[in-house]
């Protein structure tokens, strides 16, 4: 009897989930070794390469002279203007139908008689070698009349600011308010009030494979087909057919291996629309990818506000009213296609969400200014809210020479409270458990002991809180809604091969996080195969379910209920074949280790032999029509446009009075995010954000000057945080899980940077209080540390 | 970011690579490690239409004692890596050994040499400061004036700024061996390790029985070149070396500061102060104990 | 001496010799990459910052973003995809598995050059010199903790 037709072996074990286990990632063995295919390894043939000549001034009417030395320099190709590329891409803008008052200035793929931020691209030098369109840039003859920049958002909304684009009516991009109950009256009859003011520098994510594309029409088949480093191949899609007027399935957008991306690679950039643009024109294949020089003027900036805020309590120290507003500077438009303004919206939404506040006013504005257009960077707004709010309720525990961890435990929101429908999303969090676990983890007294001890010698720690509440597997609300061509949900196609592999192709794309390997964990428990006969195939919009990608941390969350639902589908559908084939129903069968058998009865057969009677003999089943073995599910949150995860962090750190500098001694992070699917990568996950929240909070700033310009456009001079200054970070779970789903998991990419800039805050500012000094300004620089220690205004 | 286009030579003797510097015509730069020219190339900062590579020159290899015993060399080719685990760095320099640690990061120590450090005079640079700190010798050839000796203290003029003339090769670096009853101390305050420095500080302490024979602060990061303190030196002179002495020091340190060399001098002279005191502090003790 | 502005070099890589000519202006990491194929070592800044360029000229790791092709003639460079097909770094990237010291994957072949440099000194060192080591090497991803984690845990059972 030949191998395939004989039958498998029942393996003797007993069945053991992989969902719940560490299970390591296959795709880091090939990353590891040096095998990743990322953007600019993707062997494209002949490509010519792209360089950009960028507006040195944030604001500026240009024209162009004379090109042909350029055009002649050795190895240019063509030189491109906006000129050029407004005959086949016209123009965009902006627009979100929840927020018809937010109107954004038309971006243009190359600049158009006038720029309006440093870092705008003007020409596009198309040349054999990067290095050869660099020579060429310096040939551009291009006259510049530079005019008064608009460069904060204080200057934006003053009356006789100039206009950040002649387009706009206004520079204020964005106003809007939450009011619940009487705020006035619950803080004129307040025991405490407290305040502060927060200033978040401007910052921006720095994935270390900077943005890029290869793109390649095909004259003959009229098909464009785009290689990006991107986190949403299906938008980009739709916004490239759009863009060049091509019908959908005449584009593909490809994925490679993406060396980091964290919400800058969610958006649709000028440099990469242009370049997609110029293979279409042109009909050459081009590549095209941000150095780290570009890479400071161009990726999305983030953060970039000042908040100022007040908390009011009666005696027992329970919140009686909240107040805050927060003044945004955007960029010099709404950053395709998703808008600028979820930074803003986040802190106005999230703010004091954790927490019973009976009385709220919360105002955010946001305006445009002639700086880089800002848009999503890991966890979006959330975690001004959360310091916010945390700092407030530091300074009331002072105030009311409260317990910090009893004035938060006594004010978080509990599930009795939740009584309209719009709370629904809040219930069910663990707020309290997870603040009297992280209690136990940090050994709390014995850290504030420390603190005592070594004040007397003034040694100066802080310890820092930071609870946070968290949207995660984000889903229809935010996109479709909007009329933003996103996608709401994830998808997942299982396919049983004839090889017994079950091929899972999924929009729900990565850059390192694991969701696939938590994909294939889910699969192969819901259909009862092994892990290793899983191939997770992503990053291709040509054989991709329509879905979203990776943002919002939804991957797993969304994906992995998809797969869950398509994974009982094929299992299902497998029964059915096998119990036809066999005589038996459905529920006598069961699947393990991709062995089909009869409960405590004989083997049937194996996966594989499934598909191949399927596919090759199916007139051998009793079956005029076999159901199908490749299945298609998607997953959106259908009741509640989020999943609420929640958790809590804690900093303790040490402040140098005199040179300013802040160490972090120690750090950790208490998590629900419900069902934890492979702990190993989670956990990870929190570090990674932690890192990223610590880094906005001491080190990260673009530094602008008054004319508009970046002054810290490099490494050298951009710090993020590297290994010597990060501390170790304890991580523990609660896991309360997501009723809406079967799998139970609530996201978790986002989490680690949503507590930890309010942690830091926290903790310096318990450092600097036996002081009675504060600190208001992040990043946390040494020149902040001690302008609040020498008092200077 | 593409450096632009450049002619590179690669000659194999210091005469050659003298040679070539004294008959070109144009923009001519050395390749040494290249930690600090490759990238200001790379960001199109710095060009060359020609570079001389004189990573082959053999005679620039090497930390050796004179003959003498007096001096520990230091060729043009000695990456950092090396001096970090220099044995007779180690035991005669102990300065620069404390100083390695600071500089930069392990892949960029395997490149970078002392003499290009020193050649470029970075103000932030730990390299000059500890020059400035023992006079070291600067060795300097070229085709006209073949070798000459310039002392550390007459060798930096302001921002990048040397006695090194344009047609010269900064050949070897000479730092006095430590003697009998010296102490040494090396502190600086940077944002991230391996960042350049906001305000450092060397230090060389020469005992004379249990009090201060001469005493060398040098500060650097504060200004466009490394400071040595002279008043710092004339207060100290003959002072036993107490914790109040190396307060007053650290004081008269920051002081020195010039308002126009920095942002914000209150700060800055906050910060000097605190790291000059603890490197001070930290010397005087071991001075104390060898007594 | 002449002077050029395109080189003849012949360089061994990962233990096979090969000539090549290439611009002098063209640096070692964009070689390795184009003009050789060996697109396991990545760049992330050019300006000898982030250390996903580190390769290894002559047995030492250098940035390969700061020294030009035509300096490498008549050296020995390894790379990630050497230092794997050898063997050399196999433990060191079993522990950077099990550990998921890695996610995106772009800082890992330079941090591993570094971490085996590491752990092939023979040192003993703690956890902060560990990251002090490290501090040449940007990741955006992991935080940093979980690649500690892995050499510290190779290095254990190397001193064992």
């Amino acid at each position: 009897m030949s191998d395939e037709l004989k039958l498998p072996v029942r393996v003797q074990l007993r069945p053991q989930t992989l969902v719940g286990r560490s299970v390591p990632r296959e795709t880091a063995r090939r990353l590891a070794s040096g095998r990743g295919r990322y953007l600019d390894d993707v062997h494209g043939g002949e490509v010519y390469h792209i360089a950009f000549y960028r507006s040195p001034y944030a604001r500026a009417k240009f024209t162009l002279g004379d090109l042909s030395a350029a055009a002649s320099s050795p190895g240019v190709y063509r030189i491109v203007t906006g000129t050029d590329l407004t005959a086949i891409c016209a123009p965009w803008v902006t627009r979100l139908e929840m927020l018809p008052d937010h109107v954004s200035p038309p971006e243009y793929a190359l600049a158009v008689d006038e720029v309006y931020w440093q870092g705008e691209p003007v020409v596009a030098v198309v040349a054999k070698t990067r290095a050869q369109a660099e020579d060429a840039l310096d040939a551009i003859d291009i006259d510049w009349n530079d005019l008064e920049p608009v460069a904060n958002a204080e200057q934006a909304l003053s009356l006789d600011s100039p206009l950040v684009h002649p387009a706009l009516k206004s520079n204020l991009a964005l106003e809007r308010e939450i009011i619940r109950g009487d705020v006035d009256a619950a803080f004129k009859g307040a025991a405490c009030v407290v305040e502060h003011h927060f200033s978040f520098g401007r910052q921006t994510g720095v994935p270390l494979e900077g943005r890029g594309v290869i793109a390649r029409y095909d004259r003959r088949t009229e098909e464009l087909t785009v290689y990006q480093s991107h986190q949403a191949p299906f938008q980009m899609q739709e916004i490239y057919a759009k863009q060049l007027s091509m019908p959908l399935s005449k584009v593909r957008v490809l994925c490679p291996d993406v060396g980091g991306a964290f919400g800058i690679k969610l958006h649709a950039y000028a440099d990469e629309m242009a370049a997609v643009a110029i293979a279409r024109l042109l009909a050459v294949p081009v590549k095209y990818q941000a150095d780290r020089l570009e890479s400071f003027v161009s990726d999305a900036h983030a953060r970039d506000a000042v908040v100022s805020a007040r908390l009011a309590l009666d005696s027992q120290g329970c919140i009686v009213g909240l107040q805050y507003e927060g003044l945004f500077s955007f960029g010099a438009v709404s950053l395709y296609p998703r808008g600028s303004v979820g930074e803003a919206l986040q802190l106005l939404e999230t703010c004091g969400l954790a927490y019973k506040v009976p009385a709220l006013h919360g105002q955010v504005r946001g305006a445009f200014v002639n700086k880089v257009p800002t848009g999503a960077y890991r966890a979006v707004g959330q975690p001004l809210g959360a310091a916010v709010m945390e700092q407030l309720l530091d300074n009331a525990a002072d105030k009311l020479d409260m317990d910090r961890f009893e004035i938060r435990r006594k004010n978080y929101v509990v599930d009795a409270d939740l009584v309209n429908d719009s709370d629904a999303k809040l219930r069910g969090l663990s707020l309290r458990q997870c603040l009297d676990t992280i209690k136990t983890d940090m050994n709390y007294p014995q850290l504030r002991q420390r603190q005592e001890e070594l004040r007397a010698k003034r040694t100066y720690r802080g310890i820092g809180l930071c609870t946070f509440i968290e949207q995660t597997g984000v889903g229809a609300w935010l996109y479709g809604r909007n009329g933003v061509a996103a996608a709401s949900k994830e998808s997942v196609r299982l396919h049983l091969s004839t090889s017994g592999e079950v091929v899972c192709h999924t929009s729900a794309s990565e850059s390192g996080q694991g969701v696939h390997t938590g994909l294939a964990q889910i699969i192969a428990d819901t259909l009862g195969c092994p892990m290793d006969a899983i191939y997770v195939r992503t990053g291709d919009t040509l054989s991709d379910p329509v879905g979203g990608g990776s943002w919002a941390s939804r991957g797993l969350a969304l994906g992995g209920e998809a797969a869950r639902l398509a994974a009982l589908d094929l299992r299902h559908n497998v029964l059915s074949v096998v119990a036809a084939w066999k005589s038996v129903s459905i529920d006598e069968l069961e699947i393990d280790h991709g062995v089909v058998s009869i409960i405590d009865g004989e083997v049937a057969c194996s996966l594989q032999q499934v598909a191949r009677l399927v596919h090759y003999d199916s007139t051998v089943l009793p079956l005029p029509q076999p159901p199908s073995l490749s299945v298609e599910r998607s997953y959106t949150p259908f009741s509640k446009p989020y999943f609420m995860a929640n958790g809590i962090q804690a900093a303790e750190v040490e402040v140098d009075i005199e040179t300013g500098q802040v160490k972090v001694l120690d750090f950790w992070v208490v998590e629900d995010c419900g069902t934890v699917v492979n702990p190993l990568l989670v956990d990870e996950q929190i570090r990674g954000g932690v890192v990223q929240g610590i880094g906005a909070a001491l080190f990260e700033h673009c530094v602008y000057d008054e004319a508009g310009q970046i002054t810290n456009a490099s490494l050298a001079d951009y710090l993020v945080p590297m290994a010597a200054e990060m501390p170790d970070i304890q991580v523990s779970h609660i896991s309360t899980p997501e009723q809406e789903t079967g799998l139970g998991a609530k996201g978790v990419g986002e989490a680690g940077t949503v507590g930890a800039i309010g942690a830091i805050w926290s903790a310096v500012n318990d450092a600097l209080r036996p002081l009675g000094v504060s600190a208001h300004k992040q990043p946390f620089t040494p020149d902040v540390i001690l302008s609040a220690v020498l008092q200077k205004a | 970011m593409k450096a632009p286009d450049f002619n590179y030579c690669c000659p194999k003797t210091a005469e050659e690579a003298c040679g070539l510097l004294a008959t070109a015509d144009s923009d001519v730069r050395i390749l040494a490690g290249g930690q600090s020219l490759v990238p200001a190339m790379n960001l199109r900062m710095a060009s060359a239409d020609l570079l001389i590579d004189i990573n082959r020159i053999e005679a620039f290899k090497g930390i050796t004692l004179s003959e003498d015993g007096k001096w520990v060399r230091v060729g043009a080719l000695v990456r950092h890596a090396e001096v970090a685990v220099s044995p007779l760095i180690a035991e005669y320099v102990p300065l620069v050994h404390k100083a390695m640690r600071y500089v930069a990061h392990p892949a960029v120590r395997n490149r970078g040499t002392s003499c290009g450090s020193l050649a470029l005079a970075d103000p932030s640079a730990e390299m000059p400061a500890c020059a400035m700190a023992l006079n070291a010798v600067l060795v300097l050839q070229s085709k006209k004036d073949g070798v000459r000796c310039v002392p550390a203290r007459n060798f930096f003029f302001g921002l990048y700024d040397t006695a090194r003339r344009d047609d010269e090769i900064l050949i070897e670096v000479r730092w006095p061996c430590s003697s009998q009853g010296s102490y040494t101390g090396f502190d600086e305050l940077s944002r991230r390790h391996g960042d350049f420095a906001l305000v450092g500080i060397a230090v060389e302490c020469q005992l004379k029985g249990s009090r201060i024979g001469h005493l060398n602060v040098v500060s650097f990061g504060t200004g466009p070149v490394p400071r040595l303190s002279e008043r710092a030196a004339e207060i100290a002179a003959g002072q036993p070396p107490t914790q109040q002495l190396a307060h007053q020091l650290a004081a008269q340190i920051a002081a020195e500061i010039d308002p126009d060399d920095v942002a914000d001098v209150d700060i800055k002279q906050r910060q000097a102060n605190a790291i000059a005191r603890r490197v001070l502090v930290q010397v005087f003790q071991e001075c104390a104990h060898a007594n | 001496m002449q002077t050029k502005n395109v080189a003849d070099i012949t360089v061994t890589i990962n233990g096979q010799e090969g000539s090549f000519s290439v611009p002098v202006r063209r640096n070692l990491v964009d070689f390795l990459r184009h003009d050789v194929g060996l697109t396991g070592s990545h760049v992330g800044c050019e300006s000898g910052i982030c250390g996903a360029c580190n390769v290894r000229v002559d047995g030492v790791v250098v940035r390969g973003c700061l020294m030009f092709a035509v300096q490498a003639d008549g050296c020995v460079v390894d790379t990630i995809e050497g230092i794997t097909d050898s063997g050399e770094a196999a433990a060191l990237q079993q522990a950077f598995l099990e550990r998921n010291a890695l996610q995106c994957g772009y800082c890992t072949p330079g941090m591993l050059m570094t971490g085996l440099e590491l752990v092939q000194s023979g040192r003993t060192v703690t956890r902060d010199e560990i990251r002090e080591e490290l501090s040449g090497n940007f990741c955006r991803c992991t935080g940093y903790h979980a690649i500690v984690d892995a050499i510290e845990h190779v290095m254990e059972r190397c001193t064992k």
